[in-house]
């Protein structure tokens, strides 16, 4: 059974607009980190639709192989971002964004 | 045919007559001081006397080519169509006067030898003998390129080299005479009155080069006979400059002034430089133009009568000098108008014949006029007497020197019979031969000349009766006493050419036309004239006899008055000032030229252009210029872009900085919006 493309994508904007939805209102770090995974998968899901629906045969697996390519970049990225939240819960004993504004010009 | 190459070949050799003399000068210049007078003397001497070797041996081959060679040394100027060489023009002309000044100057230059160690010891400086020398040597350098020249320009070259000579050895004692620059003041006299000469010379030369192209003797010629009445007044404009550049290097009126000045050189230098071969290259230019000047008309009427004229006038004011060499010099300048005269009467040849005739009995004159004035330095210096203000020089304070300087009076008495005319001599014959031409051609002009020619019997009796006749008028002519050998043998030499000198054109034989013809081209020649000879002689006799009667009969006692002048009265100090003329020439042009000088350095240089147009214009236009850049547009345009930059850079800064809220989410949220519009701008628009 095959999956018509549109669901895909509905999928793939509703879980984006959680991911920015979640960046732009939580103060939670950590949840915020989160929800720009969200934003990052949701890419991959729309990604991985087009890739498998038109012209598979054309495009060959360029497709998936990026979606690797975002997960493999997103999970540097969570090593870093996690390192700098643990330093800054050192510093600071809290992880909420809006305490965090030393660059206020 | 062997014979011919060898003669021929001597044309090769020509530039050493030129490079002999400059070969001693630089020995003399190097290592003269260090080997001493004797040395530098005859290094000198034979420098110049190789260089007589060399003009002879021009002469020899002459025999077989006598239309002469043009030896090219190198090449000098060419631009364009003016091609100027280094060439050396030798024919019978110049070899004339190579002979003449080489010979001439060989004798000068031994005679030099014992003059100048007496005089540089009596003015007191030993040092400047080697620099006497040098410079002599350099002048006949000078003369060799001027006479060997086959252009107008290299002519030129040398015609400015003897100028600078002569103002070298006029002001050789630059620091002696009136006041310690009275002959200093005499060299400057010299050279500036000979630049208004050179002016003149320049201008022919530019004139040439404009309509003929070339400066080159034969181009000339031909662009003479080529153009004809077409080009008559351009050829005119051109005799009448080089006539002034020949007035002011021969000194004719009006520019004769220069050379009695000039007496205040060393007697070799009036000898050799103002007697007998710088001041006769005048004369050897216009001869050398004979073309230029044939075509020319009436331009060689003014050059006849100048020469005239020059000859009578210079003759009057002769008889009312006191000076020895005075005497003898404005006896130049007449005699200088006699070749010019006759050069102008087309008579180049009576012209040429007197120059050689007179630079022997001339140079004589002078020689021994210098002999004399030593011998009187002598009587002076053995005679320990009080000297301050004493003129060796003047003829008032000698006298009766006949029996102190035997062979001086010897050798002067033949020189001035000779200048004087009296037959056989050799004044005879040349003065002889311009009188014949100019009573042919032109009337006026032969009267002028025999009236000079009169004068000049009397000038030279009055001289000689003056001089060594009567009793010593002063202790210094009483104690005189002769000079070596070294200067006595040179006289004695040069009395004898000025004693058989006229055998060189003897009436019937005419050996120096057939000789000069070669180069001058066909020249007519005039038969003996008894009547003008004996008209000329006869005036001479009755001159000396007058001048016995004043002079010699009752001889001049010590302060006494000159009797010319119970005669003359005011005539006689018009002729003692020499007409006045160096007051005139005062007046007319020294005053107004310094008055104007003194002007433009006053008013205009200081008043005009330093106080008001540097001070004022320039200084306080830059000062009101630069205070106008820095305060109204250094600080009011520049400063005010710099600080406006600054301050719309803070306020804006000041705005933007409240964007910086340091809260990640407002940052998150603007990228978003931003996103949301580019997306729409990529999708929408």
């Amino acid at each position: 059974m095959i999956i018509p493309i549109q669901y895909l994508l509905a999928l793939s904007g509703i879980l984006f607009v959680l991911g920015v939805l979640g960046v732009l209102i939580r103060r939670n770090a950590i949840v915020i980190f989160m929800s720009i995974e969200l934003m990052l998968n949701a890419a991959n899901l729309a990604l991985i639709s087009f890739a498998r629906t038109i012209a598979p045969a054309e495009a060959g697996l360029g497709g998936q192989v990026m979606v690797f390519f975002i997960i493999a970049v997103a999970a540097a990225e969570v090593a870093v971002g996690l390192a700098l939240i643990v330093t800054i819960f050192k510093l600071r004993h809290s992880i909420d964004v809006d305490q965090v504004h030393t660059l206020k010009g | 045919m062997l014979m011919e190459a060898q003669a021929s070949s001597f044309f090769q050799i020509a530039p050493w007559i030129i490079a002999f003399p400059l070969l001693g000068l630089i020995i003399n210049i190097l290592v003269g001081r260090r080997f001493g007078e004797r040395f530098v003397g005859i290094v000198a001497s034979s420098a110049v006397g190789l260089a007589f070797i060399v003009a002879v041996l021009q002469f020899i081959s002459l025999q077989t080519h006598p239309h002469g060679i043009s030896v090219r040394v190198a090449e000098w100027i060419a631009i364009g169509q003016l091609d100027t060489s280094w060439t050396l023009r030798v024919d019978t002309l110049s070899v004339t006067m190579m002979l003449m000044v080489t010979g001439v100057s060989t004798l000068i230059h031994i005679y030099a030898i014992g003059y100048m160690h007496e005089d540089v010891r009596i003015q007191g400086d030993p040092g400047r003998y080697t620099r006497f020398f040098v410079f002599f040597n350099l002048f006949v350098a000078a003369m060799m390129i001027l006479v060997s020249a086959d252009n107008y320009l290299m002519m030129f070259v040398g015609w400015e080299g003897v100028g600078l000579c002569s103002y070298l050895l006029i002001g050789f004692w630059y620091d002696k005479g009136e006041g310690g620059i009275a002959n200093a003041v005499a060299g400057k006299k010299a050279f500036i009155v000979n630049r208004v000469g050179d002016f003149g010379f320049l201008t022919a030369m530019f004139l040439m080069f404009t309509a003929a192209g070339t400066l080159q003797f034969d181009q000339v010629n031909a662009w003479v006979e080529a153009a004809g009445p077409a080009q008559a007044a351009m050829i005119s404009a051109v005799a009448l400059f080089l006539l002034l550049g020949a007035t002011g290097k021969s000194a004719q009126i009006p520019l004769y002034v220069w050379l009695p000045d000039a007496m205040a050189g060393p007697t070799p230098v009036s000898a050799l430089i103002h007697a007998a071969t710088m001041v006769t290259a005048g004369i050897y230019m216009i001869a050398r133009s004979a073309v230029l000047f044939s075509a020319a008309g009436s331009a060689s009427h003014v050059v006849a009568m100048i020469g005239a004229a020059t000859a009578l006038f210079a003759a009057t004011i002769a008889v009312g000098q006191f000076d020895i060499k005075k005497v003898l010099a404005y006896s130049t300048i007449s005699q200088l108008g006699f070749m010019l005269a006759a050069v102008g009467v087309a008579a180049r040849v009576a012209g040429m014949f007197h120059l050689v005739t007179h630079a022997f009995f001339k140079a004589l004159l002078f020689l021994s006029a210098g002999s004399v004035i030593l011998g009187v330095e002598h009587g002076l210096h053995h005679h320990d007497g009080d000297h301050a203000g004493f003129n060796p020089n003047d003829m008032r304070e000698m006298g009766g020197l006949r029996r102190r300087m035997k062979v001086t009076f010897g050798v002067y008495l033949v020189g001035a019979l000779a200048l004087a005319g009296i037959p056989p001599l050799a004044g005879f014959f040349s003065k002889d031969e311009i009188l014949l031409e100019a009573s042919h051609e032109f009337p006026l002009v032969y009267i002028l000349l025999t009236a000079a020619a009169f004068l000049t019997a009397f000038y030279m009796g009055r001289q000689v009766f003056m001089v060594f006749f009567g009793e010593p008028r002063s202790d210094a002519a009483a104690h005189a006493h002769e000079n070596p050998p070294v200067m006595t043998i040179p006289l004695i030499g040069l009395a004898t050419l000025a004693a058989i000198g006229g055998g060189l054109n003897l009436p019937g034989l005419h050996t120096l036309s057939d000789w000069l013809e070669h180069t001058l081209g066909h020249i007519h020649v005039m038969d003996f004239s008894l009547q003008v000879a004996g008209i000329s002689t006869g005036l001479a006799v009755v001159a000396i006899a007058l001048a016995w009667l004043l002079y010699g009969r009752s001889p001049l006692k010590k302060g006494e008055e000159d009797p010319l002048r119970r005669i003359l009265g005011p005539l006689f100090t018009a002729l003692n000032h020499k007409w006045w003329v160096d007051e005139l020439y005062g007046a007319l042009l020294i005053k107004p030229y310094a008055a104007l000088s003194t002007w433009l350095a006053e008013t205009v240089d200081w008043a005009f252009w330093h106080d008001w147009f540097h001070d004022s214009v320039i200084a306080k236009g830059f000062r009101w210029f630069t205070g106008w850049l820095s305060e109204d547009i250094d600080k009011k345009v520049i400063d005010a872009i710099a600080d406006g930059l600054a301050s719309l850079t803070e306020t804006l800064s000041r705005r933007m900085r409240v964007l910086q809220s340091g809260y990640v989410r407002t940052y998150a949220l603007s990228m978003f919006i931003g996103m949301i519009l580019l997306v729409s701008y990529i999708l929408f628009v």
